[in-house]
C-alpha cells in the first residue's frame, strides 16, 4: 500500500460530555479513494474537521502530508488548505454567488489568472459535474442534488492534491449516483488525489473504494479492502452491510426503556 | 459581475449626494466663508469686568464681525481680565486709539466686544493692546446701583 | 442567595468575555483592512447594501424630523418673538443630535440587522466554514469589507439625514409658519459653526457608524448557528447597537460641546 497521505493516531475528540471519538488509529493511503463509512450521528463530519483543522483533537494526533495539523500557525494551516478540497455535506454554496462565481471563488482568491483562463477553468469543472449550462443560476434555484455538484466541482477548481467528499451521494438521482461514482474513481486515478469518502452509502461506497473504514461509537470497528470487509465475520460490519435493524448496532440513540418512558412525566 | 455596474452607478451617486449634503452643511448652513479666526493678527485688551464672554465670541466693528475672541486670561497683579481678540487680518487698519466695550446683542443675548474706530494715524499690530475699555454692563450690578440711588434720595 | 450571587458572577464572567472576544475579533478584521485596497469592488457591494439601501428610509425620516423641528420649534420662539432663530434651532439640532443619533439608529434597525442576519445565516449554513476550507479568511473577505462599507456609508447617511432635515425646517419655517427666508439662514450661518458643530457631527457619526457596523458583524459572526440563534442575535444587535449609540453620544457631546 502506498505511503500514508492522512496518518491519525490515538485521536480522541469530546463535546462537552459526549464523547465522539475514543481513540482513532487511520491511515489515508495517497493517490488512492478511501471510503470512511459509520451509522449518521458517528462523527464522520467531525473527522474531516478534525483532518482539516477546523476542530482541535483533545488528545492524539492528525498529521497530513507529515505535518502536525493542530500544530500549524494559521499561515501554514491555510497553505496546506490549498492543497485539500472539502465537499460539504450540504454543499455550503455560497449564497449571493452564481454558480460560475461559486467555482470562480477559489480561483479569484488564489490565483491572478487572466479572466478568459478562470473562465474555461470552471467551465471546464462545471463539465465535469454536468452543470455547465446552470452556470447563471443562483444557489437557491438549484436542487440539493446539483447544489452538491456544484460544490464537488468548486472543490476541485484548485487541483487539489486530496479532496474529502462529506456524503457526495445524498439526495442523487440515479442516473447523477452513476455518474458522480464513475466521476470520483475516475477522479482519483486520472489526478491521482487522494480521496476521502464519508457515506453511509453502503453499496456505493464499496464498489468505487480502494480501502474501508468502518467506525461506530468512537472506535474503527474494521478497515480493510471492500473484498476483506464484505467476507468480514464481524457480526458489526455484517449487520451495516446489509442494512438490518436488528444486531449490534442500535438504531436508537441511547435512551430510558420505551414503556417506562412513556409512562412517565415530564418532556 | 453584471449587477457591479448598476451597484457601482449607485455607490456614485450615493457618495455624491453625500458629498452634496456635507457642502451644503459646509456652505449653506454653517458659514465657511466667516472669519475661522486660523490666521488673523492678536491684539488684546483689559477689562474690569467681562460679563459672559466666551472664548469665540465675536469681535464687531459697526455691527461687521472682523474677528473672534481667541483666549480669555485674568491678570493677578491688576485684577482684571486679559482679553485677546483674534482679527481678519483683511481689516489690518484699525487705529491705535481704537476703544473696545463688551455689548450684549439683545436683553438677554450673547455677549460680544465692539470696537469703535479713533482718529490715530498709526495702525494696531500683531500683539498689541487697546487701552480704551468699557467693560460688560452686569444687569445684577445695574439694578444694584438703581436701588442705591434710589434710597439715597 | 448564593444562587443570586453566582448568577451575577456567571454574567459578569460572560459578558466580559464576550466583550474581549469582541476586541479580538476587531483586531483579526482590521488586519483584512489593507487587502481591501485593490479589491475595492467588494467594499464598494457593501457600501451599496448598507448605505444605498438605507437612503430611502434615511432621506424620509431626516425630511420629517426637520419638519417637525420647526413646528415645535416656532411654538416656544414665538412666545420670545424669536423666531427668526428657528432656522438655528432646526440646524443645530440636526447637525449636532439628530443627524448623527438618528441617523445611527435608523442605520442600525435598517443596515445593522441585515448584516447580522446575513453573516448569521452564511454561519449557519456553513459557508464560512467551507471559506476557511478553501484557505479564505471569512474575517478578511466576508466581515472586513462589510466593516469598512458601514464606515464609509455612516456619515454619507448622516449628512444626508441632517441636510434633508434643514430642508424639510426650512419649507415648515419660511413656507408654511412665515418665517423671515433671510432671517432663517443668515441666523442659522451667524450661529453654526463649521469646526464645533458641522464637524463633530460628522466625526460623531463616523464614530457611531463604526460601533454600529462592528456590532453588527460580530454579533453575526458569534451567533449560535441556527435560525433561532439568528434571530436572537439580530435583536441583539439593534438593542446593543442603539443603547452603544445614546451612551457614545453622551460622552463624546460632553467631550466636544462641554468646556465652553
Ligand atoms: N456543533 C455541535 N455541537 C455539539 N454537538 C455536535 C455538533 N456537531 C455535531 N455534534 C454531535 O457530534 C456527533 C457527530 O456529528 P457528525 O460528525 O455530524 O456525525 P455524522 O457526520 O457522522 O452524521 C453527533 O452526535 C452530534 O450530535
Ligand atoms: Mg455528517
Amino acid at each position: 500500500m502506498p505511503e500514508a497521505w492522512v496518518r491519525i493516531r490515538g485521536l480522541r475528540f469530546t463535546r462537552g460530555e459526549q464523547v465522539i471519538f475514543d481513540g482513532i488509529d487511520m491511515d489515508i493511503p495517497r493517490g488512492l479513494l478511501t471510503a470512511i463509512m459509520g451509522p449518521s450521528g458517528t462523527g464522520k463530519t467531525t473527522l474531516l474537521r478534525l483532518i482539516g483543522g477546523q476542530l482541535r483533537a483533545d488528545a492524539g494526533s492528525v498529521e497530513v502530508a507529515g505535518q502536525n495539523v493542530a500544530a500549524l500557525r494559521s499561515v501554514e494551516l491555510y497553505r496546506l488548505r490549498k492543497r485539500m478540497g472539502m465537499l460539504f455535506q450540504n454543499g455550503a454554496l455560497l449564497t449571493d454567488l452564481s454558480v460560475f462565481e461559486n467555482v470562480a471563488f477559489p480561483l479569484r482568491e488564489h490565483t491572478r489568472l487572466p479572466e478568459r483562463m478562470i473562465r474555461d477553468l470552471v467551465l471546464m469543472k462545471l463539465h465535469v459535474v454536468g452543470l455547465r449550462g446552470a452556470r447563471e443560476l443562483m444557489p437557491a434555484q438549484l436542487s440539493g442534488g446539483m447544489a452538491r455538484r456544484v460544490a464537488l466541482a468548486r472543490a476541485i477548481a484548485l487541483d487539489p492534491q486530496m479532496v474529502l467528499f462529506d456524503e457526495p451521494f445524498t439526495g442523487q438521482d440515479p442516473i447523477s449516483l452513476g455518474v458522480l461514482v464513475g466521476l470520483l474513481r475516475s477522479l482519483t486515478d486520472a489526478l491521482s488525489l487522494t480521496s476521502v469518502v464519508v457515506s453511509h452509502d453502503v453499496q456505493e461506497s464499496l464498489s468505487i473504494a480502494d480501502y474501508v473504514y468502518v467506525i461506530s461509537e468512537g472506535r474503527v470497528v474494521e478497515h480493510g479492502t471492500p473484498e476483506a470487509l464484505r467476507r468480514s465475520t464481524s457480526p458489526w460490519v455484517q449487520q451495516f452491510l446489509q442494512g438490518q435493524s436488528d444486531g449490534p448496532v442500535p438504531f436508537h440513540y441511547p435512551a430510558p426503556d420505551y414503556r417506562t418512558d412513556l409512562l412517565a412525566d415530564g418532556p | 459581475m453584471m449587477q457591479s455596474r448598476s451597484v457601482q452607478i449607485w455607490v456614485g451617486l450615493f457618495v455624491i449626494a453625500g458629498m452634496a449634503a456635507l457642502l451644503m452643511l459646509a456652505m449653506k448652513v454653517s458659514n465657511i466663508r466667516a472669519f475661522s479666526g486660523e490666521n488673523g493678527y492678536a491684539i488684546s485688551a483689559n477689562f474690569e469686568n467681562i460679563g459672559s464672554l466666551k472664548v469665540r465670541s465675536p469681535v464687531t466693528i459697526a455691527g461687521v464681525v472682523v474677528g473672534r475672541v481667541s483666549k480669555i486670561g485674568f491678570d493677578s497683579e491688576i485684577y482684571e481680565a486679559v482679553v485677546t481678540m483674534n482679527i481678519d487680518p483683511r481689516y489690518d487698519n484699525l487705529p491705535e486709539d481704537t476703544s473696545a466695550s463688551i455689548f450684549t446683542s439683545g436683553l438677554l443675548g450673547e455677549q460680544y466686544i465692539g470696537l469703535e474706530a479713533g482718529g490715530a494715524e498709526s495702525y494696531l499690530h500683531d500683539g498689541d493692546r487697546i487701552q480704551l475699555t468699557q467693560s460688560a454692563i452686569v444687569l445684577e450690578q445695574l439694578i444694584g446701583q438703581f436701588l442705591v440711588s434710589q434710597a439715597d434720595k | 442567595m448564593m444562587g443570586l450571587l453566582q448568577r451575577l458572577g456567571a454574567t459578569t464572567l460572560g459578558v466580559t468575555e464576550r466583550i474581549g472576544r469582541g476586541h479580538l475579533f476587531l483586531l483579526h478584521v482590521l488586519g483584512g483592512f489593507p487587502g481591501l485596497l485593490p479589491r475595492f469592488g467588494l467594499v464598494m457591494k457593501q457600501i451599496y447594501a448598507s448605505g444605498v439601501l438605507s437612503l430611502l428610509i434615511i432621506a424620509v425620516s431626516g425630511l420629517f424630523v426637520g419638519m417637525v423641528l420647526a413646528l415645535q420649534g416656532y411654538n416656544t420662539l414665538v412666545d420670545f418673538g424669536a423666531t427668526e432663530s428657528l432656522g438655528v434651532v432646526v440646524s443645530l439640532s440636526l447637525v449636532r443630535e439628530l443627524g448623527p443619533v438618528v441617523g445611527a439608529l435608523l442605520f442600525a434597525g435598517r443596515a445593522g440587522s441585515a448584516l447580522t442576519a446575513e453573516i448569521g445565516l452564511m454561519k449557519a449554513t456553513e459557508q464560512l466554514s467551507a471559506m476557511e476550507m478553501m484557505a479564505v479568511d471569512p474575517l478578511h473577505r466576508v466581515v472586513a469589507p462589510r466593516l469598512l462599507g458601514g464606515i464609509i456609508a455612516m456619515p454619507l447617511l448622516a449628512a444626508i439625514f441632517s441636510a434633508v432635515g434643514i430642508i424639510g425646517g426650512y419649507f415648515v419655517a419660511v413656507g408654511l409658519l412665515g418665517v423671515d427666508e433671510g432671517a432663517f439662514w443668515s441666523q442659522m450661518q451667524a450661529k453654526v459653526d463649521l469646526f464645533d458643530d458641522v464637524a463633530n457631527g460628522v466625526i460623531k457619526s463616523v464614530v457611531f457608524g463604526f460601533v454600529v457596523t462592528w456590532i453588527a458583524v460580530f454579533e453575526g459572526y458569534d451567533a449560535v448557528p441556527t435560525s433561532e440563534g439568528v434571530s436572537r442575535a439580530t435583536t441583539r444587535t439593534v438593542v446593543h447597537a442603539s443603547l452603544a449609540v445614546l451612551g457614545l453620544d453622551f460622552i463624546l457631546t460632553a467631550l466636544m460641546f462641554g468646556d465652553d
